[in-house]
This record gives structure tokens, C-alpha cells and sequence, in this order.
């Protein structure tokens, strides 16, 4: 079995207002040095097979159709086997 | 002759009943309520799609019921020319399933806007608009993912193939940035597929037939479409 997580990141040529709304928060706590924040999707889950090459084809797939919406945001994902 | 409206219930789905009751109950169109797990469309003549927050908007709005059971039948339904209209949520579902070129973000001030909005008709090339008669139109908008984005390719291509139905304005008409109610491109509240026959919109016209709702603009589209459809 192996352990999956996705990170799934908006474009950055894409504007992303939960961002820049975290940011005035950091602003209003005296953070004055943060810049560019912005705000992804983590997700974790388990792939149920021994075999390496079909867990990243299914976890690339899952990403590609359905984790993220290849318009506007990039994934990227790691695979960890365990027992 | 009537067209048949086949209005899709999803989990989540909050104005379906009110997108049946304008076209049935206030218009007199013939409406069926189609269930997200059947694949039958029961000889609809014009699916709607309507607004909510189907599987609870999850993941990305419209993500997840791209993948219900009906959708392969309205996928279909629209590549053979039939009639197809997002409408909030709806259009959302029609972007995720590719039936729309785009995507909607989070609106630019981060907050639900439920308010009246004015829409100017930017063209009157397509069966949702010939007959609607006005250049702007009072229709009511409520969500908090309106802010359409897309790339500048597909924004040009939408220019230039005329499928840039409606876009948000002032009263008298005017496309401005205070007209603008969530951060969407060139002020974009609606769009078309190039051949014109799939429909998506962030204002909800089924709130604007009812005259005891004191707007009734939503009437002009839904009869646009009723008599230039068949």
C-alpha cells in the first residue's frame, strides 16, 4: 500500500483573493516582511496496491481529472510506501 | 410548440425548484425534475442546470457533479445541439465538464454577493437572446464564485465568435468596473459555446419571472429560448 499526498497550487498568474486576504491579516499583525502568500489544497489518502507504477499513474490521473482543474491550478504529489 | 424544460437535481442543488417553478408554474412550459443518478433526460427539449452548492461545493464548485450519472446524457444532449443552461452552480458544472471554456474563482472581495444586477445583452445572435427585445436587463445575482477567469487565447476567441452573452453594467447600460460585482473578466456575467447552443450565467433569471418578485427580465430569456428553439 502506499500513502499519497497531492498538493494542489493556483497558477500564479492567477490572481488568488483568499490570499491576498490572509496577507492583510498578517499585515494587521505586524508581519511586514511576508509577501505573496497564497493558499493551496493539501490531500492525503491511501493507494491500495503493491505495485509503484500503477499507484503514481492512479494518483496522477485522480489529480489530473479531479484533485485540480488543470486551467488554473499545477499539482504535484509523493508517494510513500507503508506497510 | 412548448419546449420540455428537464430541470437536474444534484445533492446540493437549491434552486431547482425555483428554476421548475418559473418555467412551469409562471410560464406554463412543460418541467420534469431530472435526478442526478438517472441517465434518462425524458425527452427534454432544454436542460437546465441550476444554482446551489451540489456535493457541497467540495473540492472546486461544479467539480464533483461533472461526474454524476446525468452528465454523460447532457454531455451528449449538447454535443448533438441540444439546449443547455447553467445557471449559477450550473455554470460552474458546465465549466468543470468542459462544456464551457473557463473558470470561476473566488469573487474578488471575498465576500457572497446577493444583490440585483444589471446585465447588458451583448448579442442577439443566439436562441437565449433574439427575442429578448432589451439592451439591459435587471436579473438577481447570489454567489460567492462569480469571478470568471480564463486565459487571454479563449477570452479573445470569445470576442471574436460572438459567444460573450451577457456582461455586468450600471442601470443605463454602462460596462464599468463599479458595475462589476466579483472580479470577472471584461465584466463577463454570461457565455456560450460556439455553436450557441450551451448557455452559462451567474445571475439567476428563474428569480426574475414572478412578477410578485417585482423584476420579470428572467421571462425574456427563458421566452427567447422557448421560441427559437424548435
Amino acid at each position: 500500500m502506499f500513502k499519497a499526498t497531492v498538493i494542489v497550487k493556483r497558477r500564479t498568474t492567477i490572481v488568488d483573493p483568499q490570499g491576498k486576504a490572509v496577507e492583510q491579516g498578517a499585515k494587521l499583525l505586524g508581519f511586514n516582511n511576508i509577501r505573496k502568500t497564497r493558499i493551496g489544497k493539501y490531500i492525503e489518502f491511501f493507494v491500495d496496491t503493491m505495485d509503484k507504477d500503477l499507484a503514481e499513474k492512479e494518483v496522477k490521473e485522480y489529480s489530473e481529472k479531479l484533485l485540480s482543474n488543470p486551467i488554473m491550478e499545477d499539482f504535484e504529489f509523493t508517494l510513500e510506501e507503508v506497510k | 410548440m412548448k419546449p420540455k424544460f428537464g430541470v437536474v437535481v444534484f445533492p446540493g442543488s437549491n434552486c431547482d425548484y425555483d428554476a421548475y417553478y418559473a418555467v412551469k408554474k409562471v410560464l406554463g412550459y412543460e418541467a420534469e425534475f431530472l435526478w442526478h443518478k438517472e441517465k434518462e433526460l425524458k425527452g427534454s427539449d432544454v436542460i437546465i442546470l441550476p444554482g446551489g452548492f451540489s456535493y457541497g461545493d467540495y473540492l472546486r464548485t461544479g467539480s464533483i457533479a461533472r461526474f454524476s450519472p446525468i452528465m454523460d446524457s447532457v454531455y451528449s444532449f449538447a454535443e448533438n445541439g441540444g439546449a443547455v443552461i447553467g445557471i449559477c452552480n450550473g455554470f460552474q458544472i458546465l465549466l468543470e465538464i468542459g462544456l464551457l471554456p473557463g473558470v470561476m474563482i473566488q469573487n474578488e472581495s471575498l465576500k457572497f454577493v446577493c444583490k440585483d444586477s444589471y446585465l447588458s445583452v451583448q448579442t442577439t445572435n443566439s436562441i437565449f437572446s433574439k427575442d429578448i427585445g432589451k439592451s439591459v436587463i435587471k436579473i438577481p445575482i447570489k454567489h460567492g464564485e462569480g469571478n470568471y477567469y480564463t486565459d487571454d487565447e479563449t477570452l479573445k476567441n470569445l470576442e471574436k465568435n460572438d459567444q460573450i452573452l451577457f456582461k455586468y453594467c450600471t442601470i443605463d447600460g454602462k460596462i464599468a468596473p463599479e458595475a462589476n460585482p466579483n472580479g470577472a473578466l471584461l465584466n463577463i456575467a454570461g457565455i456560450m459555446n460556439k455553436r450557441k447552443n450551451v448557455m452559462g450565467m451567474m445571475p439567476h433569471p428563474e428569480n426574475a419571472c414572478d412578477p410578485i418578485l417585482s423584476k420579470t427580465d428572467g421571462t425574456l430569456i427563458f421566452n427567447s429560448l422557448a421560441k427559437n428553439i424548435f
